[in-house]
Order: C-alpha cells, then sequence, then structure tokens
C-alpha cells in the first residue's frame, strides 16, 4: 500500500492540444493518503472518469506525473500498478462459479490454495455472498453480479488502492444503501485507499472521509461533507451540494458589511474592501421570511414537501430558494427576509474568501 | 372533461395485476400515482392511455365510453423515463412532429413549436439534434412534443427518474408551471414521496396492484388512510414500533407511556402496529413531553442538505433525519426521542386508528 | 369498433397467405402426391403407397449420399468455426483497418454459388490452374477430377473459402459487443490470453455462435451448385451429396416417385437434425443462465 501522488496531471482526448478548452483535464495536483476513503464528485463530462482511468493506468496523461509512493509509475501498465478496480457495470466472469470469480485475482498471482481459499470465504462472508458460493455468476441479478465484482475487487490484500467508476448505477435503488454500507464497513475492515468516482452527493458524502470536488476539468475543493456545506470553496461546490443549493446574490462590501441594490445585509466577518465579482452566498436552510425588516422578496411559489416546505422567490433579479419549517405558516404581508450573518459566505469571482474575525 | 376509471381491472398471467380501480381525474388537475417499483403505477397508466384494454371496468372520457378505443383515436400524449425523441430530426422537427401528424398549417405549427421552446427553455436548440443536447434537454424536447399535441391527458411515468439530482431539482420546479399553462389532466408517477408532495395536486398510492387512497397529496400524506398507504408515502419508510393500549394509555416496549384522546381511546384494548416518521425522530432526548429512547446508531447516510442516522432501538431498526450534514461515531449511544403527535396508531387490519395525544399533562410516565 | 380493426389485420396477412400457400405449400403437396405414385412416360400414374419409401431405405445410393453428406457438413463445421473465431479474434478492432477487413472479408460472400464453383473449377486444374499446378510443382500428385480424396478436399476448401468470412463477420459482430470494461478487468485480475477468451470471449460470443453453427450446417447440407460445377459429383460417386444425387434421379432418370420420396426425407432429415441442434443449443444456454 502507499499514498498515491498526482502531480501536474493533464490530459487531452485530442492529438495536438491548444487552448485549454481541449483539456478534459487541466491542471490537477492532488496527493491520496494512503488508507483512507475519497470520493470524485462531479457532474457528468468534468473529467473524474479521466483522472480516474490515469490512475489506474489505462489512460497516459498528456502531461504530468503519476507516482505511488516515491515510485513514477505514470508509464506502467496496469497490471504493473497492482490497483483493483470495480466498474460502473458489473464485470463478472459468467462461466465460472461465484468462488472462482473471486479467487480469479488471486489464482492469476499464483496464490497458495489455502489462502485463496481462507480470503476468498472471508470476503464473501463480508458482502453476504457465503451462501451462492457454489453457484455460477450467470444470469444472476445485476445487483448480486455487482457484489461480486465488488469481492473480486476486495480480495487482493495488497493492492495499492482500489478505485470504483460508480459502481451503483445499476442497483436497485432500495439497495444502494445497503452495497455502500458494507462498502463503508469493508474499507474499515481491510484500511484500502479507496477512490470512488460518482455524480451523486449522497453516494459520495456518505463514503468517503474527504471529498474531491470537480468541475470542468478542474479540482474545485478538497474537503470533508461538512466543510463543502458550510464552507463551499467555490460557487459551483455551493450550488452542487445540496438541494437546493446554495442561493447566490451579487454585492458590494464595505468590512462587515454586503449592499445588494443599496440594500444593506450584516456579515459575519469583515472582508475589507474588495473589489472584483462578488457574491454572498447562503444555503436556504439559514433564510428567515420576516414580515418588514431585511431584503424585500417577492414570493413565487411556495410547495409543501411534507417535512419542510420550499419557498421560491425573486430577490431584485436574482431567484432565491428558501427552505422553512413545515409547520411555519406563510403569510401574504411576509416580503423580506433576515440571513443569518454567520452563514453567509462571500465569494471573490467565483472562490470563497474568509474574512477577519468582525471584533 | 373528466377521465373516470370504472371499476378497472387488469389481469396478467391469471395474476390481478390491477385491482378493480375506481378514479376519477378532473379537467385541469395535477394527479400524482405514488407507489414502489412494480405497484402497477405504469400498468394503470398504460389502462388510462389506452394502450391496454381493461379485463373489466369502463373508462369514460367525459360521457363517453371509451374503454375500447384505440390510443390512435384518443386525446392522449405520453411522457417516458428514457428520454424517447426521433434521433435524425432536429429538436424543431421533434416537437413539430405530433402537429404535422395533426395536418396544421405551417404558420400554425412554427408558432406552437416556439412557445413550446421558449416554455421549456429549448429556444436556441431547436437546430440541433437529440444526441447534440444533454439529457436533462433531451427529456425538455420529449416533454414539449407531449405538450405540444394540446391534449386532454399527460401521462409521464417517471420523466425525471434518469436525469441526475440537479437537473430533476430543475424540472420538478418546471412541471408544476407546465401542466398550469395547459389546462390538461396529468398523471405523474413517482417512487418519491418528496416528488408528489412538491408537485401538489392529487395523489392515488398504489401497492401491489392497488390504489389504496386518493385524495390532496398534502392530506393523504398527513393523514394516510392505512399502514399501506403510510409506508407508500415515506421515504425513508416508516419507523415501527409494537405498542400496547390499555384504556386511554399507550405503552411503549421500554416502559414509555402516552396518551390517547377520547375518540381513540374508545379502540379495544390490545397490541397495535404504531409508526413515526424519519425527520420525526429527534436528537434531543429530553425535549419535553416527547417519548425518549436508548438506542445505538449503526450508520449514517449524508445527502448533501440532510444526515440520515440509523439507529437500533428496542428490537428494531429505525431511520432519523437531521438537516444538514452530521458526524456520528458508528456504534455510540444516542438518546432520541419522538413527539407523541407524530406517531401513528394502526389496528391490525392496518386501518389508520389516530395519533397519539401530545397531551403535557399525562400522567405517570 | 375494436373487433373491424382485428379483422383489417387479418386481411393485411392475407397476401402472404396466399404468397407463400402458392409459393411452397402447394408445390410442397404436389411433391407428397408424387411420392405415393408411380408415373409412365409422365402423365399416367398408378398408387403404389409406401413403396418408393421402402425401397430408398432399403437401397445404399441414399445411404452412402447421407453419410457423404454429413461428413461433408461436420468437416466444414469443424473447419470453418474455429477458423471463423481465429479470424474475428485477429480482426483489428477500429480504424480504417477495420473497415477494409470487414470489406475483405465481405467479398466471396457476395461471389454467386456456381461462380465460387466455376472459380476453383479453373484455379485447382492441375494443368492450368494457378493452385493445381502450384500443387502439383510441389511434388504431390494432384486432379480432383481423378482422385477422391483430390476432389473431397477441393470441395472443402471450396466451401471453407466461400464461407468462413461470414463466421468470422458473425464473431466480430459478437466481440464488438463486449465492453471495454470486461478486458480492463482482465488486465486488473492479470488474467491470461487464453483466460480472457475462455471466460469472456467465449461466452459473450455463444449467441452468434449458435447462429453461425446453425446457418453454416443448414446450408451446408443442401449443397448442390460448386460441387456440381466443379465434377458434376464425382469422380464416380465421391462428390455425390444428398441434393446432387436427388437431381440426378428426378431429371436424369426421370424417377419422378422415387425422386419426390426422396425429396421429402431429406427435408425432413434436414428439419430433424436442425431442430436437434436448435433445441440442445437453446436448452444448454438457459440451463446456463438459470444455474
Amino acid at each position: 500500500m502507499a499514498s498515491i501522488t498526482l502531480e501536474n496531471l493533464a490530459h487531452s482526448y485530442r492529438p495536438n492540444p491548444q487552448g485549454d478548452s481541449d483539456f478534459a483535464l487541466k491542471e490537477v495536483n492532488l496527493k491520496w493518503d494512503d488508507g483512507h476513503a475519497y470520493a470524485l464528485l462531479g457532474p457528468s463530462g468534468c473529467g473524474k472518469t479521466t483522472l480516474l482511468n490515469i490512475m489506474s493506468g489505462l489512460l497516459e496523461p498528456t502531461r504530468g506525473r503519476v507516482l505511488f509512493g516515491d515510485q513514477d509509475v505514470t508509464a506502467a501498465s496496469t497490471a504493473e500498478r497492482n490497483i483493483a478496480q470495480v466498474f460502473q457495470f458489473p464485470v463478472v466472469y459468467d462461466t465460472m462459479t461465484v468462488r472462482d470469480n473471486l479467487a480469479f485475482p488471486l489464482r492469476n498471482r499464483g496464490m497458495e490454495q489455502a489462502y485463496i481459499a481462507e480470503r476468498v470465504d472471508r470476503i464473501a462472508q463480508m458482502i453476504g455472498l457465503e451462501g451462492i458460493l457454489g453457484k455460477k455468476a450467470q444470469g444472476m441479478t445485476a445487483d448480486l453480479k455487482q457484489k461480486i465484482s465488488l469481492g473480486r475487487g476486495m480480495v487482493r490484500d495488497d493492492v495499492n488502492a482500489i478505485l470504483f467508476d460508480e459502481p451503483l448505477t445499476v442497483i436497485d435503488p432500495h439497495l444502494k444503501w445497503e452495497l455502500r454500507t458494507q462498502l463503508k464497513s469493508l474499507h474499515r475492515e481491510f484500511g484500502h485507499t479507496m477512490v470512488y468516482v460518482t455524480h451523486d452527493q449522497t453516494e459520495a458524502l456518505t463514503f468517503a472521509d474527504k471529498v474531491v470536488v470537480m468541475h470542468e476539468g478542474k479540482v474545485l475543493q478538497i474537503g470533508t461533507p461538512q466543510e463543502l456545506f458550510e464552507k463551499p470553496a467555490h460557487s459551483f461546490v455551493g450550488y452542487f451540494i445540496g438541494s437546493p443549493g446554495m442561493n447566490f446574490l451579487p454585492v458590494t462590501i464595505q468590512g462587515c458589511t454586503a449592499s445588494v441594490h443599496g440594500e444593506s445585509v450584516e456579515l459575519g466577518q469583515d472582508y475589507g474592501q474588495p473589489d472584483g465579482e462578488l457574491a454572498l452566498g447562503i444555503r436556504p436552510e439559514f433564510v428567515r421570511l420576516t414580515k418588514d425588516k431585511g431584503l424585500p422578496i417577492r414570493i413565487n411559489r411556495i410547495q409543501d414537501a411534507g417535512r419542510h416546505k420550499f419557498v421560491n422567490t425573486r430577490v431584485f433579479d436574482t431567484e432565491f430558494n428558501i427552505v422553512v419549517d413545515a409547520n411555519q405558516e406563510i403569510n401574504a404581508d411576509m416580503t423580506n427576509i433576515v440571513l443569518d450573518p454567520d452563514k453567509i459566505s462571500v465569494f471573490h469571482n467565483d472562490w470563497r474568501v474568509e474574512g477577519r474575525s468582525a471584533n | 372533461m373528466s377521465l373516470r376509471l370504472q371499476d378497472v381491472s387488469k389481469t396478467v398471467d391469471g395474476l390481478l395485476h390491477i385491482h378493480p380501480v375506481n378514479l376519477e381525474l378532473e379537467k385541469g388537475t395535477m394527479n400524482v400515482l405514488l407507489g414502489p417499483t412494480l405497484a402497477g403505477k405504469t400498468s394503470l397508466m398504460r389502462l388510462m392511455a389506452g394502450l391496454d384494454k381493461p379485463d373489466t371496468g369502463k373508462i369514460f372520457w367525459g360521457e363517453d365510453d371509451v374503454t375500447g378505443k384505440r390510443v390512435q383515436d384518443r386525446d392522449v400524449a405520453m411522457v417516458y423515463q428514457q428520454f424517447v425523441n426521433y434521433p435524425s430530426l432536429s429538436v424543431y422537427e421533434n416537437i413539430a412532429s405530433p402537429l404535422k401528424l395533426q395536418k396544421k398549417s405551417r404558420q400554425e405549427i412554427d408558432a406552437k413549436v416556439q412557445e413550446m421552446a421558449e416554455l421549456l427553455k429549448l429556444t436556441g436548440l431547436l437546430d440541433r439534434k437529440p444526441s447534440e443536447i444533454s439529457g436533462g434537454q433531451q427529456q425538455r424536447c420529449a416533454i414539449a412534443r407531449a405538450l405540444a399535441k394540446d391534449v386532454g391527458l399527460v401521462l409521464m411515468d417517471e420523466p425525471l427518474a434518469n436525469l441526475d439530482y440537479k437537473l430533476r431539482e430543475e424540472l420538478r420546479i418546471e412541471i408544476p408551471r407546465l401542466f398550469a399553462a395547459s389546462g390538461a389532466i396529468f398523471v405523474y408517477a413517482t417512487t418519491e414521496p418528496e416528488e408528489a408532495l412538491l408537485l401538489g395536486g392529487n395523489t392515488a398510492t398504489l401497492w401491489e396492484g392497488r390504489v389504496t387512497q386518493f385524495g390532496p397529496s398534502i392530506e393523504v400524506y398527513r393523514q394516510p388512510a392505512d399502514e399501506t398507504t403510510a409506508r407508500v408515502y415515506s421515504d425513508p419508510p416508516m419507523n415501527p414500533v409494537t405498542v400496547r393500549k390499555m384504556g386511554t394509555e399507550v405503552h411503549f416496549p421500554n416502559g414509555q407511556l402516552a396518551m390517547l384522546d377520547q375518540e381513540t381511546a374508545q379502540f379495544p384494548d390490545g397490541e397495535f402496529h404504531a409508526g413515526f416518521r424519519a425527520h420525526h425522530l429527534e436528537l434531543s432526548g429530553d425535549a419535553e413531553g416527547n417519548i425518549a429512547f436508548e438506542t445505538k446508531l449503526i450508520a449514517t447516510e449524508l445527502t448533501g442538505s440532510d444526515t440520515f442516522f440509523h439507529v437500533e432501538a428496542v428490537g428494531q431498526r429505525w431511520i432519523g433525519l437531521v438537516g444538514g450534514p452530521r458526524s456520528f461515531v458508528e456504534g455510540e449511544a444516542l438518546t432520541v426521542s419522538v413527539a407523541p403527535q407524530n406517531i401513528f396508531l394502526f389496528d391490525k387490519s392496518g386501518t389508520t386508528v389516530g395519533k397519539l395525544c401530545a397531551d403535557p399533562a399525562r400522567a405517570g410516565a | 369498433m375494436e373487433k373491424t380493426a382485428n379483422q383489417r389485420a387479418w386481411f393485411l396477412v392475407l397476401p402472404v397467405l396466399l404468397l407463400v400457400a402458392f409459393s411452397s405449400v402447394i408445390p410442397m403437396m404436389t411433391v407428397v402426391n408424387y411420392s405415393f405414385q408411380d408415373s409412365f412416360g409422365g402423365n399416367e400414374f398408378f398408387w403404389v403407397g409406401l413403396e418408393w419409401y421402402r425401397e430408398l431405405l432399403r437401397s445404399e445410393r441414399l445411404w452412402d449420399a447421407l453419410g457423404r453428406q454429413l461428413m461433408f457438413s461436420s468437416i466444414i463445421l469443424l473447419i470453418e468455426i474455429p477458423l471463423g473465431i481465429l479470424v474475428a479474434l485477429c480482426m483489428p478492432k477500429k480504424g480504417w483497418l477495420a473497415s477494409l477487413c470487414l470489406v475483405l472479408m465481405a467479398l466471396p460472400l457476395l461471389i454467386p454459388y456456381n461462380v465460387v464453383g466455376t472459380i476453383w473449377q479453373v484455379f485447382a486444374r492441375s494443368d492450368i490452374g494457378l493452385l493445381g499446378r502450384f500443387v502439383t510443382d510441389l511434388g504431390f500428385e494432384y486432379n480432383y477430377a481423378q482422385n477422391a480424396a483430390d476432389a473431397w478436399v477441393t470441395v472443402v476448401a471450396m466451401d471453407v473459402w466461400h464461407w468462413t468470412s461470414l463466421v468470422a463477420l458473425l464473431c466480430y459482430a459478437g466481440l464488438r459487443s463486449i465492453p471495454d470494461a470486461y478486458y480492463q478487468a482482465a488486465e486488473i485480475d492479470q488474467a491470461s490470453r487464453w483466460s480472457v477468451f475462455r471466460h469472456i470471449e467465449l461466452p459473450k460470443m455463444r449467441g452468434v455462435l449458435i447462429i453461425a453453427v446453425l446457418l453454416r450446417f443448414m446450408d451446408s447440407f443442401m449443397i448442390y451448385t460448386e460441387p456440381f460445377v466443379l465434377t458434376g459429383g464425382g469422380p464416380g460417386n465421391a462428390t455425390t451429396f444428398l441434393s446432387i444425387d436427388l437431381v440426378k434421379m428426378a431429371l436424369g432418370q426421370f424417377d419422378l416417385g422415387p425422386a419426390a420420396a426422396f425429396s421429402l426425407m431429406y427435408f425432413l432429415v434436414i428439419l430433424l437434425i436442425s431442430y436437434v441442434f436448435y433445441t440442445v443449443m437453446i436448452a444448454s444456454d438457459k440451463e446456463e443462465a438459470q444455474s
């Protein structure tokens, strides 16, 4: 096992990349620490699968280096890198039994019979395949097949890392939870470095200790779920994490006060006198509807979702979502909103800036 | 115009696929069919559309019996989970295709296509082919084509299931707007309770081919008629607990007590099933008037805005829901509580008996 | 309302039914009719019952032809299926080379049967044929018109040349449908080339292989034109397969009755063997799927 370092990685699928737009992956520097569970989260086309394939050796990057520990493996083949990978669609050897499927990577490496048997039994027990080890894999349901794929990924204990490429895509929604939980406990049990690629925030946040958010070929933020939620480093992270995502209002800022079309909003920190494009961001959960004070709004629509209400409004020209408690009455005279100063983030050219403590 | 199903049922291979159902959908209403996979949502929609013929019962469109009428002769449009567009036609031609079949004039077609494109934010994409636009845009195109026909009945079979959540969020807000603009009867199938609530209108809950309840969405959600409806209309599923009723008192397995109102207290004593929703499981164990439970945390799930926590309590597995991402230590002891007024009581047949009483003066606790 | 719709559907099917009736059912019934009768001079008929069938089953002629036929079909299946798979595996996966390969492979399939026969008749002649001369110059005694074994080798080579590309193209289509993830997974699992073939490629080609075997079997069982053009079924009766024998009997000797009985039995044999093939293969497919 080893840490994985990605140094100045960039990749283009074109033969002679010119501008920035030719690159599917733009200048990535990352270090995956040994034994942690990471998620690579981003919308489709953000470059996360490209990045994963570079790590597994299926793609050679246009620029940059991949290090396993101190060893440069940029040009090494997949087999030489000693990694395991689980793919989006289950890959099982149909003609083999479940047991043979699990044992396959070990047998190919000439492991001892006794070791193989013990290892296969242990993995099968952990992911609940012990009852069907003798059956042929052909004709099994997608989720069983994906379990077999997961098992084959986990069966070797000497791998440098296990990579997952949207492994729950074909799994029935009510079974996703079970597999996700099993993955977590497998990680705890074996301590492999795991990298999990997905576009689904629930999968990413639930699985990983640290989530890497990617957008348009760039890494925007690496952080714990709390950090991504409370302090998104980039406005895209704020928008992408959470449902509904963060609200943004273009502002000008003077110290502890932001001004939106002449209306002032109190901020939790002192930001000095920044210039450039500024926006304040706040999550729909941290906004309160009021009768008179605060920013003026126009309510477009109220949707009752049972446990809370979604209020869709306009603040000047900007769409603004608010989430309020289910029991709260919303009256026609609620024409303003108040933002919780401590929950406001300030973004300068889309990147979050930290202010100084207000006092 | 209304769509009325009268004792409609469908048998497939000797099995009753759709139990006899009576439904009346009024003009200009949004009707959600809510149920898990294989509950019969698609089968019911196919019957409504005329793609399948019911084995018993009749279907009325206004006063007309349309039971045996072919789908081509009916006034319906359908949107599927898969994005169904003509791959070789541009977005413009896709939207125009039903209008051409209706032999509309070129000006009429153009006006309608522009209107639909405007409504569904496709204006800049009219010259593109479906393969050149994103999944969300493809589904918008399919919806535009369905709405362009100006039909009386629009059926949508899990139209957002194949989109990722940000696009789903966006279209979920738009669909009620589209519906309001069209004036047609909308029927919308989904597996997600929250989606049903956000769409508003009416909900018919389905379970194993049976419509268990039909009424205004928020009412069905707040007052489910039976345990099955409550289960279908809760995601995650309702947390179950078995209680013992004795007079006006209800005893929980851990010795806690709650009271019943006069009406509910009339029911005979004995064991009852009780249940409450995930977000009613509170982390504040000592909240005034709540029923507290000692539990062990098994797992957590983070969805971005919320955290689900799975706990083991009184021999059951429960799921709770709190706002924001939270970190719990798996295996830790957790005191949780539920307010009595959030607990439903069901009798042996599953019928809802009532809720527990939030009486602050509950004695003997 | 819906009843008229149903009947309209029947009207639409009617032309096809009529066509099938005139093109196959009625001619077939004539053959059945002939097979129970004897004819003199072409228009006098006597009812002979099952006599022709009894005679045929006793005659060595039918059994010999059937034996040759089965032998031929087995040989070409044993060569063409593995060879087709091998060719498909060697074909490039993408790029202009792949397209070029596809075109080249399709060429033999476009040549009419009798032309194939003619090409080989000339190509393999030991006096002027390119192949025939070459083989003779190597010191082999080779003459397909005189030597039965040589005739067999030539007919088999001709069929392999003509039809292997069909098997290869079918297999190629099967191979192309395997997602890349399978190969990547195999690489990560350090699977050997043989394992990849045995556990990924072969199972995924199963469906197309069933079709290839069925098509090649039925088609080779009915082979007529090529050996007829090449040697006319000779030398002797060495390459007289069932269909050649049948034509000899019906047209050469004008034995309409026995020929009719022959063709019906021929038809039944093909039907029977194809059915057995099909059920065995489909059944094992299902069994695999369910286990």
